[in-house]
């Protein structure tokens, strides 16, 4: 039996997040709300363990009140429960102070039923950071795995799991001890379609919500006031300066071209 | 670091020059390891002005708590005013647990550091929304101020042979029990797609190449220049190339001499992959691909064409330069 947290965010899909160049603001507006991909990896690789070792998956995603959506979402794939973190004062948190409410949850949910494994995506696809993994990993004292590209078994006996790791130019293959926290990469696992009976007890689940006051938690540490980053200002990436654009047939182009590189020995004999 | 060191641990200490000569403080460089101390040398060379050594067999293979528990307890005997690591995957496991660990901030992913004159605050520029948006982050009352560094976006600093410094010995006590995990095996990736983070030239292929097959075209004109291939998602999903091949967000981040751009359109997270090559060439037949926005020279027309043209071409003048 595994007790598993699976931690979910939703997030603009950035493909389409823009910035307004005048004001230097985000255009969010009509941007679609999306759960994170690599955390859908992570539930799928939480509930594929339950199947083969039995427990119980909790999803957890601080958000505000449409955060729900993704929660709806785990539980279409196969979590047991699902719980929402939403608080004005939880808002502005960087990511030791999200890495600092989370931890507080995964806590509560120890005290009911010892947590073996939390999950977390790689990253998430807005902030970008890769750091509240870590962040969680570090509070609650458990073994940090991160970019797991694989997850070759789980020893309840021994209490250690053995995970394979995504590296630049590498793999590795490591034992933990549980309690872990694993961060996953997308090539852990192929997503399945949730089944229509799922889907149906998804949309009908009742959400827990957890407000501040349901966590045992310093309020000089969350939100803005307990994050010590902090977003200066935000700008449109600087486009490149211009470049020049080479006309003439293909073979004259490239006669052109060539010759630039050549002579300016950017392109030199190797 | 552990074993090899990774380049870009070279080029902080390049940004960490700068950035120590506005606040006028001293450099140090951090070796973390087993048989590591020979490397100090090296941090010399590149800029260093003292290097902090902790060996320790526990320290041998990497493993976050051990690594974590020797950074956080030199930061709190030397107490740095900033402290940078690399973003590779092992310096993005290890900041997140020392910046916890330490209550402070950590920015992410940074492509510009800054100081303040007024403040001696640290600005630290990251791309974030996928690259979408930039944002320049403050960490204004905690120390230090930790920042990871993307590989290949601060440039290399020149190596100053015989370059000396001072080298301070630092014992803690670390126990095997606390590192929590045993590495048990390290499976080398191989393939040339291992070095395209450090090719001085990348020939990189998208949708618009329309085959596997049309892939030779691009291998030559590669072979020509002792480049490396590179690809678009759209490449890798198509099935055309192995994913290590893919640059951009989701990718690698490659910072070559030059980068071709072949049959593929510029989206914005294909661009923050390789909008740091020194001379960017794109090759598509629309005129409107975003690409050529950023591209330092464009060639308008069907790539079938322009690239055996070019291969030809560098054939010719490359010959012809070295008689
Ligand atoms: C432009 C911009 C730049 C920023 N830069 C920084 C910065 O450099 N440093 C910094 O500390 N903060 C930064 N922040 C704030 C940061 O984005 C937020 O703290 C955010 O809540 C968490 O960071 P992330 O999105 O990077 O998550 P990541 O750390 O990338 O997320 C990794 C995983 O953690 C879990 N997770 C993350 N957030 C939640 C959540 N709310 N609920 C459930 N699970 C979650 C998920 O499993 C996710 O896959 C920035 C914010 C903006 C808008
Ligand atoms: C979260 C997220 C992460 C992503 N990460 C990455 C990433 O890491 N790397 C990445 O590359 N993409 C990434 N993408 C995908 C990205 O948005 C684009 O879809 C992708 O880069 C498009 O690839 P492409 O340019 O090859 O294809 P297309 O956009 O389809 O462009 C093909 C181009 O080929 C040109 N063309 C066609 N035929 C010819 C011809 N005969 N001769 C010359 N030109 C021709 C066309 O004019 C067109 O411009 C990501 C997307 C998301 C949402």
């Amino acid at each position: 039996m595994l007790q598993m947290v699976v931690c979910v965010k939703q997030v603009p899909d950035t493909a389409e997040v823009r910035i307004n160049p005048r004001t230097n603001t985000l255009v969010r507006a009509g941007v679609p709300a999306i759960l994170n991909p690599y955390d859908a990896h992570a539930v799928e690789a939480a509930v594929q363990l339950k199947e083969k070792y039995g427990g119980q998956v909790t999803a957890l995603s601080m958000g505000p009140p449409q955060a729900e959506e993704v929660l709806r979402r785990a539980l279409g794939m196969g979590a047991d429960r699902a719980i929402l973190l939403s608080d004005r004062a939880f808002a502005g948190s960087d990511t030791l102070a999200t890495s600092y409410i989370l931890a507080a949850a995964i806590r509560a949910i120890d005290r009911e039923t010892p947590v073996d494994l939390v999950f977390c995506g790689k990253q998430a696809i807005d902030g970008d950071t890769a750091q509240v993994g870590p962040g969680i990993a570090a509070r609650l004292g458990f073994t940090q795995l991160t970019y797991v590209m694989a997850i070759d078994g789980v020893d309840l006996e021994k209490r250690q799991i053995q995970v394979q790791r995504k590296l630049e130019d590498k793999r590795e293959v490591i034992r933990g001890r549980l309690p872990a926290l694993l961060t996953v990469v997308k090539d852990l696992n192929e997503l399945r379609y949730a089944s229509l009976p799922a889907l149906i007890r998804a949309a009908r689940a009742t959400i827990t919500t957890w407000s501040k006051d349901d966590l045992d938690l310093d309020p000089a540490s969350i939100g803005l006031k307990g994050s010590p980053t902090s977003v200066r200002r935000i700008f449109a990436p600087p486009a490149r300066p211009g470049g020049e654009l080479i006309p003439g047939e293909p073979r004259q182009a490239a006669a052109i071209l060539v010759a630039k590189l050549v002579q300016t020995k950017i392109i030199a004999d190797k | 670091m552990a074993g090899e060191p990774a380049p870009v641990s070279w080029e902080l200490l390049g940004a960490g020059r700068q950035l120590a000569g506005a606040l006028k403080v001293e450099l140090a460089g951090v070796l973390l390891g087993q048989g590591v101390e020979g490397l100090a040398n090296e941090a010399w060379a590149y800029g260093a002005d003292r290097v902090y050594l902790v060996e320790d067999p526990v320290l041998g293979p990497y493993r976050t708590a051990p690594y974590a528990r020797a950074l956080v307890e030199l930061v709190q005997r030397y107490r740095p005013e900033i402290l940078l690591l690399g973003a590779t995957s092992m310096g993005r496991d290890l900041s997140g647990a020392v910046a916890t660990a330490l209550g402070t901030g950590l920015t992410a992913d940074c492509t510009a550091l800054n100081i303040d004159p007024a403040t001696r605050l640290l600005e630290q520029t990251r791309p974030a929304f996928g690259g979408n948006v930039m944002a320049t982050i403050l960490c204004q009352r905690h120390r230090p101020q930790m920042a990871t560094v993307r590989p290949r976006v601060m440039p290399l600093p020149p190596r100053q042979e015989g370059r000396q410094g001072e080298l301070v010995r630092v014992g803690i006590d670390l126990k095997e029990e606390e590192a929590l995990a045993t590495v048990l095996e390290v499976i080398e990736e191989k393939g040339k797609a291992v070095y395209l983070d450090r090719a001085e030239i990348v020939v990189a292929g998208g949708r618009g190449l329309g085959s596997r097959e049309n892939l030779r075209l691009l291998e030559e004109l590669a072979g020509v220049l002792g480049g490396t291939l590179g690809a678009s998602r759209a490449a890798v999903e198509a099935g055309w190339l192995p994913p290590e091949y893919q640059v951009g967000q989701t990718g690698i981040t490659v910072r070559p001499k030059v980068y071709f751009a072949i049959g593929i359109s510029g989206a914005i997270q294909h661009l923050v992959g390789m909008q740091n090559a020194d001379v960017i060439v794109a090759i598509n037949k629309d005129p409107e691909a975003p690409i050529f926005k950023v591209a330092t020279y464009g060639i308008v027309g069907d790539f079938l064409e322009v690239v055996p043209a070019l291969t030809e071409e560098f054939r010719r003048q490359l010959a012809a330069r070295s008689t």
